[in-house]
């Protein structure tokens, strides 16, 4: 397998502060990447690192056949890179932003315009194209700052929490875009603080604290999950949170949307001694059972479990 | 570098400073009203100086006395006081810049043919108009002493010494000649240094940079692209600033026009290099802005629009030498009032040149492709 993306033992810091600690990350060609965590993990940095936007203290990383320390002029014209915060200029409209970065990346004369009109389409836009870009909603902001970032063609794809701040609705849009990008062979490294965005990657990191605790497909994260997760339903799930988490044979217990999440050693002994416990407490217990994991389970797992050690 | 890329960059400025109001009003307005403002406030012509007297004479003399002052349009006697004690109540308060007192013996003192005196107090607080009302005076009483010499002993003065003075470039020496073209290289620096001080850092605040950056974009053709519009604004600037001068100050212009334009266009490179440098050193907007107004002022006080370089002690005359202003004062000076040619001027040219080059070097090695 073929990788387009190769960070090897990347290290940046800020002071005292180590933002990313010798970072290792393979991205296969045509695979979307997943890059997820809490804030303040080190995704922002390791992007910017990967634009040359900030010089990695030690280490590198190769896009194409590019080393980003020597020849990041050379991988400018290759990459798309979506900042987190909205970059584009809100004082242009949204053809004139698109023109702009068409000229910039020296995109032909002949092929712009057809380029242009395939964009605004692609992303939804053409009806707005004449609004300016601070007047667009966060979703079409995004879609438009990606629009502008595909102008070129580019082999690969670098985005910074794209999603952040849009709708649901929105988020599915672009995400068909992106799906679409990666069936014409486009690479995308992207960052998420998303779970069911994540669970769509080819593969996923799961970073903290600089470092990937985590790596593998989405599917054999959550098949490889060590310990029994039950799910509870109750009338106060808030108070049964603090009280299984007193328990000794309770790993975990978290609260996620209507769910309270227990992961614990024993799944039969957990389930009746919780039963016991809620009950003399008064606590009306609806079911508990167990349910498989999903990819935020593992991760707040993991992280937990980093953090005990 | 990049042409197309270069043009690119110019035309997004173009489009942003047409929707920002403020940019607009600082292009237009600012040099309108700053050459208005100090076109008159500025002014260091003195006269109808207020005035207070103190009259003990009679005589027929001292009323003469008085009107040549009134004659002379420095003195408007504005106030009489009844003692000394008044005069200096008058001077006190500011009401008077000068006070003129006669004593009781000053006609018969004339008439006996004896020496007369007369005091005259003059505010010395500022002392340009102190210089007025000194020199002025005595110009009235020369005068004065001249006539009656005349007129009792019925023969003129003999002369040993005739200076016959002749003043060329600005005959009547109009301070608003003088101060105009000064004038305009002052506001020329700071519109563009206000405008180019923001144009980098303001794109940092925004979080445009970073995606500009990522570009193949090259540094210099970033920094010509940045540049050039605020180059052509400030051409505009001048041209504005030139038009009202000549039509509403009559300020004459002595020489090429177009050979004025050419160096307003070399000097707006290095001044605008000053604030491209400007703009790519500063964290934020705030800091821009006090950078530029911390380069402003010696800009202004130092280049010679205000003070006379030749005045300046050693150390600062230095620093009056490292400005672009100082050299572009000259060459609006020596344009406008004394038609001054290429030839007298190349020296100027080199040097703006070199600045211009400099500074535009300098921003274009401080700036970064980065964001740390």
């Amino acid at each position: 397998m073929e990788y387009d993306i190769i960070i090897s033992s990347m290290t940046k810091k800020f002071g005292d502060l180590t933002a990313v600690d010798r970072l290792s990350i393979k991205v296969k060609k045509g695979t979307i990447f997943g890059l997820v965590g809490p804030d303040g993990a080190g995704k922002t940095t390791t992007m910017r690192m990967l634009c040359s936007l900030l010089t990695p203290d030690s280490g590198t990383a190769i896009i194409g056949d590019h080393d980003i320390l020597k020849e990041s002029e050379e991988i400018k014209k290759d990459i798309g890179y979506m900042p987190q915060r909205f970059s584009l200029y809100g004082d242009l409209t949204v053809l004139e932003n698109l023109e702009f970065y068409a000229e910039i990346y020296q995109v032909p004369r002949k092929v712009r315009k057809e380029k242009i009109e395939h964009l605004l389409e692609f992303s939804n836009l053409s009806k707005h194209s004449y609004k300016l870009a601070d007047q667009l909603s966060g979703g079409m902001k995004q879609k438009l700052a990606l629009s502008c970032n595909l102008i070129h063609t580019p082999k690969y794809l670098l985005l910074d929490e794209p999603t952040i701040g849009v709708d649901p609705v929105a988020r599915r849009e672009f995400w068909r875009i992106l799906f679409e990008l990666k069936d014409l062979g486009t690479t995308i490294f992207v960052s998420t603080p998303y779970m069911d965005e994540a669970e769509r990657c080819d593969e996923v990191g799961l970073m903290s604290e600089g470092k990937i605790v985590k790596s593998d497909t989405p599917s054999n994260i959550i098949n490889n999950f060590e310990k029994p997760l039950l799910c509870v339903y109750s009338e106060d799930n808030h108070k049964a949170k603090n009280m299984a988490q007193e328990e000794e044979y309770v790993f975990d217990a978290y609260l996620l949307g209507e769910e309270l999440h227990v992961v614990a050693d024993d799944k039969d002994y957990a389930i009746n001694n919780l039963m016991e416990k809620f009950k003399t407490n008064n606590i009306t217990v609806d079911s508990i059972k167990e349910v498989s994991p999903s990819l935020e389970d593992v991760f707040v797992y993991i992280i937990k479990n980093e953090k005990r050690r | 570098m990049n042409f197309k890329r270069v043009l690119s960059i110019i035309r997004k400025e173009f489009f942003q400073i047409k929707r920002d109001k403020r940019t607009i009003a600082i292009i237009i307005m600012m040099p309108i009203m700053e050459l208005l403002l100090f076109g008159y406030a500025a002014s260091t012509s003195v006269d109808h100086i207020p005035t207070v007297v103190y009259n003990n004479d009679i005589g027929i003399e001292s009323r003469e006395l008085l009107d040549s002052f009134v004659n002379s349009q420095y003195f408007d006697l504005d106030y009489y006081a009844e003692s000394i004690k008044d005069v200096q109540k008058f001077i006190d308060n500011g009401d008077a810049k000068a006070g003129i007192i006669i004593p009781p013996e000053f006609s018969d003192d004339i008439k006996n043919g004896k020496m007369a005196q007369i005091q005259l107090i003059v505010d010395g607080s500022d002392p340009t108009t102190a210089q007025t009302i000194l020199s002025s005076a005595g110009g009235v009483v020369q005068s004065m002493s001249v006539d009656i010499i005349q007129e009792t002993r019925g023969m003129s003065m003999p002369q040993v010494l005739d200076l016959r003075s002749r003043v060329w470039y600005n005959p009547n020496m109009s301070s608003i000649n003088f101060n105009i073209p000064g004038l305009i290289g002052v506001i020329l620096q700071t519109v563009t240094l206000m405008l180019t001080s923001f144009s980098i850092v303001r794109e940092r605040e925004r979080g445009t940079m970073e995606q500009l950056i990522v570009t193949p974009i090259t540094k210099m053709e970033l920094m010509v692209g940045k540049i050039v519009p605020y180059v052509i604004i400030g051409f505009v600037d001048i041209v504005l600033a030139l038009a009202l001068s000549v039509f509403w100050f009559k300020v004459p212009i002595a020489g090429s026009i177009t050979l004025l334009l050419l160096f307003s266009v070399i000097f707006l490179f290095g001044s605008l290099g000053v604030g491209l440098v400007i703009s790519t050193v500063s964290k934020s907007q705030l800091q821009a802005m006090q950078l530029s107004m911390f380069m402003i002022m010696p800009n202004i006080l130092l280049s010679g629009y205000m003070f006379p370089i030749e005045a300046m002690p050693d150390i600062i005359n230095k620093i009056s030498t490292v400005l672009p202003l100082t050299y572009f004062i000259k060459v609006l000076r020596g344009i406008i009032l004394k038609g001054n040619g290429f030839s007298q001027l190349y020296q100027e040219f080199i040097i703006l040149t070199a600045f211009g080059l400099g500074f535009l070097l300098l921003a274009t090695i401080k700036f970064k492709k980065k964001i740390e």
